[in-house]
């Protein structure tokens, strides 16, 4: 259909005046990471006149960049597939058998998605205290995997729902188990839900702030997002390493991001979470 | 997978509550017991190891009802709020443009929603470098004439919470503009096309049909982002403000978190969060609602 092409025009400049706002801090971030500190005193705003991998090298090999991101790695990983597990055997019941009180629980676990972080971490604070949790890698897996269940478990028992019932009453039929029908069917049919989970999940834990400031406080156990804001302190005034440090702690996720984009749009909309 | 015809059948009634018992004893951890748990703390000073805990009744909410911080927190959580509806209009704009498939929309929309997948603390921290004195804004304002504009954008209390608000905005709105968009998919094109045919021009399609089509998810949206100025926003104070300059940048969870953690007087701490989830459960039960009847109604998105 033809069309008016003012207007067309008129929306590709809006659109690409969003595109431009939404890049001006990506492209500081990327372009700076290319620079000495030196080219950075005559040209901080323009495109690299010479770039170099040097400020990027220096980044990962000087601080504990490369700690930090393993660190976060081990805790995303960690966390993302046991609650992936826990929550796809509890979305099970809930969507797929007559079970009495799976919709009371799923509406507790609808409420609890959204819940502030901060009321929580008051009392879990005393709680891993007691417990001597502080500072270790499994009490904040404990907590992160908790903190994730209410939204695997909803998005997989939604998912689960649209599964072809004749499908799951013939394997009924067939005398397989419930165990077995989870593992062997609809685990296997649900893979893009279970992708759109772990990536939706990953995202969160990487970027997760407020817990990680609290409970992981020893220098060993420190992740990304706690990590950059002290390399910040640490070389504040060299732009080009700052800048460096921050790409290295964005590429996972973007990279992530841009290749899984259907699945992290998927997830996103679909239980309307918060990220 | 020694034995398992040996395994006595379980009765089929509990097969759910086995299933679901990882979760019930996470969640419990978690969620309920920190619950229950928090609400004591704010009847109680809290003690230690060595000091017992006593009962202290409503010592704790009076304290915090009577300390001016707590309602600058309040109030600047309210001042928060206001990037709701400009997050609401951009985002209906921006999806309505997208949906008319402009040639590479699909370009577009990733970029649109890139920010959203970037981490705060990087956000904050480049964002910390650009409204620098020196910094690119104050540069780019400069070289239009704007000079007079230019200031420390993060160092002065007038202008630390704009400064906030607007990365706040710049980060939450590819959210809405990608449910939004969902929404308008899954909408039968026909609706578009008979508007357009009747000679609609665009803005009547918008006022008309879009708007209208948008009003569940819009609704949706907008709750999501309510809960998320009062309650979801440590970290961008965290990382760009500290509170600062002069506390002009303490929203309520950073209050929680200072008297909790660096004060450490817990029953203060845990009285100030059961006041902001009795502000946030309302917005809970509201989003509960209309995830329900979504559910119920087998719509997506």
């Amino acid at each position: 259909m033809p069309r008016y092409w003012p207007g067309r025009l008129a929306k590709h400049l809006l659109l690409l005046l969003f595109v431009f706002a939404a890049l001006v801090p990506v492209y500081f971030m990327v372009a700076n990471s290319f620079k000495t500190s030196e080219e950075y005193l005559s040209n901080p705003y323009g495109i690299p006149r010479s770039p170099t991998f040097a400020t990027l090298g220096s980044a990962i090999h000087d601080g504990d960049l490369y700690r930090w991101l393993l660190n976060s790695f081990v805790f995303t990983v960690a966390s993302v597939l046991l609650s992936t597990l826990i929550g796809a055997f509890a979305a099970y019941p809930i969507a797929l058998m007559r079970w009495k009180p799976g919709p009371w629980l799923l509406s507790v676990l609808i409420a609890l998605m959204v819940l502030p972080p901060i009321v929580l971490v008051v009392p879990l604070f005393q709680v891993m205290a007691n417990a001597g949790q502080l500072n270790t890698y499994r009490g904040v897996i404990v907590i992160y995997t908790g903190l994730l269940l209410p939204f695997s478990t909803f998005l997989l028992a939604s998912f689960f729902r649209t599964m072809p019932r004749d499908l799951l009453e013939a394997a009924r039929l067939d005398g397989a188990g419930h165990t077995r029908m989870l593992v062997s069917i609809v685990l296997p049919l649900s893979l893009p839900a279970l992708v759109t989970v772990a990536t939706v999940q990953a995202l969160w834990v990487w970027n997760e702030v407020l817990i990680a400031v609290i409970f992981l406080q020893s220098e060993s156990l420190r992740t990304l997002m706690v990590g950059v804001t002290i390399f910040r302190s640490r070389y504040h005034l060299d732009i080009p390493l700052v800048m460096a440090g921050m790409l290295w702690a964005t590429i996972p996720m973007v990279i992530l991001y841009l290749v899984l984009q259907r699945f992290f749009i998927r997830g996103l909309t679909a239980g309307a979470v918060k990220g | 997978m020694t034995g398992r015809a040996r395994v006595a059948p379980m009765p089929q009634r509990l097969k759910p509550w086995l299933f679901c018992a990882p979760l019930i004893v996470c969640v419990g951890i978690v969620f309920l017991y920190p619950l229950v748990a928090l609400v004591r703390y704010s009847f109680e000073q809290v003690g230690s190891a060595y000091i017992p805990s006593t009962f202290v009744g409503l010592d704790n909410y009076r304290y915090v009802y009577s300390d001016s911080l707590f309602w600058r927190a309040i109030t600047n959580n309210a001042k928060l709020l206001l990037c709701v509806p400009v997050l609401i209009v951009l985002s209906t704009i921006i999806a309505a443009v997208l949906h008319d498939q402009v040639k590479g929309w699909k370009a577009y929309r990733t970029f649109v929603f890139l920010p959203y997948v970037l981490s705060i603390p990087v956000v904050g921290i480049v964002f910390g470098y650009l409204f620098q004195q020196k910094g690119l804004v104050n540069s780019a304002l400069q070289n239009v004439g704007l000079g007079a504009l230019a200031q420390d954008w993060l160092g002065t209390s007038t202008w630390a919470l704009p400064t906030i608000m607007a990365v706040i905005i710049w980060k939450e709105l590819g959210f809405g503009v990608i449910v939004f968009l969902a929404r308008l998919i899954s909408v039968p094109e026909d609706m578009f096309e008979a508007a357009r045919i009747d000679g609609a021009g665009w803005w009547r399609r918008l006022r008309y049909v879009t708007i209208p089509q948008l009003a569940p998810a819009i609704v949706f949206y907008a709750i999501v982002e309510l809960i998320t100025m009062l309650s979801w926003v440590f970290a961008y104070i965290y990382v760009m403000t500290a509170g600062g300059p002069g506390n002009s940048t303490v929203v309520s969870e950073y209050y929680i978190y200072q008297q909790t953690f660096q004060n450490t007087v817990i029953g203060i701490g845990a009285a100030a969060a059961v006041t902001l989830l009795g502000f946030v459960s309302i917005l809970i039960i509201v989003r509960l609602w209309l995830v329900r009847r979504v559910e119920l109604l087998g719509v997506e998105g």
